[in-house]
């Protein structure tokens, strides 16, 4: 059991986190303002669980511009597709030995 | 003893949310894929109008103005291809705004932005056949084979139907399935090609719709 649980990743504990790994899962790319729809949460909420992601190397930002306009997008790294994975697994086998 | 017993008990409590918590995890991951990567407000009603209008217009087309091509490039009488153009512009244009509208006001009920990343990606992957086909009929019909424009305008249409299956309800995929082998038999028989475009643009859509708004929308 423990080491099942070793699995589960701390930091998707977080419905926050949990979505913007699952919605960058299948988007190549998402900017700030989209990600913010899909998770109806505020900017300063979002902004921090997306620091924290990057902080962990799970997703990164691409910056560019539009014209003048700034534009931001972030994707999932080969690293957060791993852990989203491995977290992924483990919540099955979790559900499946609780049956 | 009584410590085991409160242990036990604190123990299959914790179990007991953390069950509900795993369940509730997967369930909020898959919602969230679909909805980031899904346009699901789609309505079945769009498809009945689209169909409805398609099924004027081709009544308009035959009947009023004469236009049945009975071979690739057959010759027509003086204003007709004028005629036939502005009508297949405005039953594009009607079918298309029908479209949006029905959509829209069903992703209002169901809390849905019409314009997010996922219809975006929706347009962008419907748009790039569909501009194409648009081009490649113009062309066409410029060099006198107006005979394949309706035929080639439902392969290409389906085409641009199939790719939408991808951003949308994959239910689409098999009314583009449909318009590709109207299409493909039009070309075929040319002299049919007013009745194929009729059966695919008109009541394959109207079957689509109906089948659509009784499976999900009732």
């Amino acid at each position: 059991m423990k080491g099942l649980i070793g699995h589960l990743n701390k930091s998707f504990e977080s419905r926050v986190r949990l979505g913007i790994m699952s919605a960058l899962a299948v988007n190549d790319k998402l900017d700030f303002n989209s990600l913010k729809d899909f998770l109806e949460v505020t900017d300063g909420n979002l902004a921090s669980h997306i620091k924290a992601l990057e902080k962990e190397d799970f997703i990164r930002v691409e910056k560019s511009f539009i014209g003048k306009k700034p534009n931001t997008k972030y994707f999932q790294t080969a690293k957060g597709r791993k852990a989203f994975e491995n977290h992924l697994k483990a919540l099955e086998e979790m559900i499946s030995l609780q049956k | 003893m009584t410590e085991t017993i409160i242990n036990f008990a604190v123990k299959s409590t914790l179990h007991m949310t953390k069950r509900k918590d795993y369940s509730k995890d997967i369930s909020e991951i898959r919602s969230m894929m679909e909805r980031s990567s899904k346009f699901l407000a789609l309505s079945g009603w769009a498809g009945i109008m689209a169909g409805i209008i398609a099924l004027a217009g081709s009544y308009y087309a035959v009947y009023i103005i004469g236009f049945n091509p009975g071979e690739v490039s057959p010759h027509l009488p003086e204003g007709t291809l004028y005629n036939i153009t502005v009508t297949a512009f405005l039953v594009f244009m009607l079918a298309l705004s029908a479209s949006v509208m029905f959509s829209r006001s069903r992703a209002k009920r169901k809390g849905e932005k019409i314009w997010n990343a996922a219809s975006r990606q929706l347009l962008i992957q419907t748009a790039v056949p569909l501009v194409t086909g648009g081009i490649l009929i113009t062309i066409s019909i410029l060099k006198g084979l107006i005979g394949l424009a309706a035929p080639l305008s439902l392969i290409f249409y389906g085409l641009s139907l199939f790719n939408a299956g991808k951003h949308t309800v994959s239910e689409v995929q098999y009314l583009g399935f449909v318009q590709i082998l109207f299409g493909l038999a039009g070309v075929t028989f040319i002299h049919l090609g007013m009745i194929f475009w009729a059966g695919g643009f008109g009541a394959a859509h109207i079957a689509y719709g109906l089948y659509m708004y009784i499976r999900y929308e009732r």
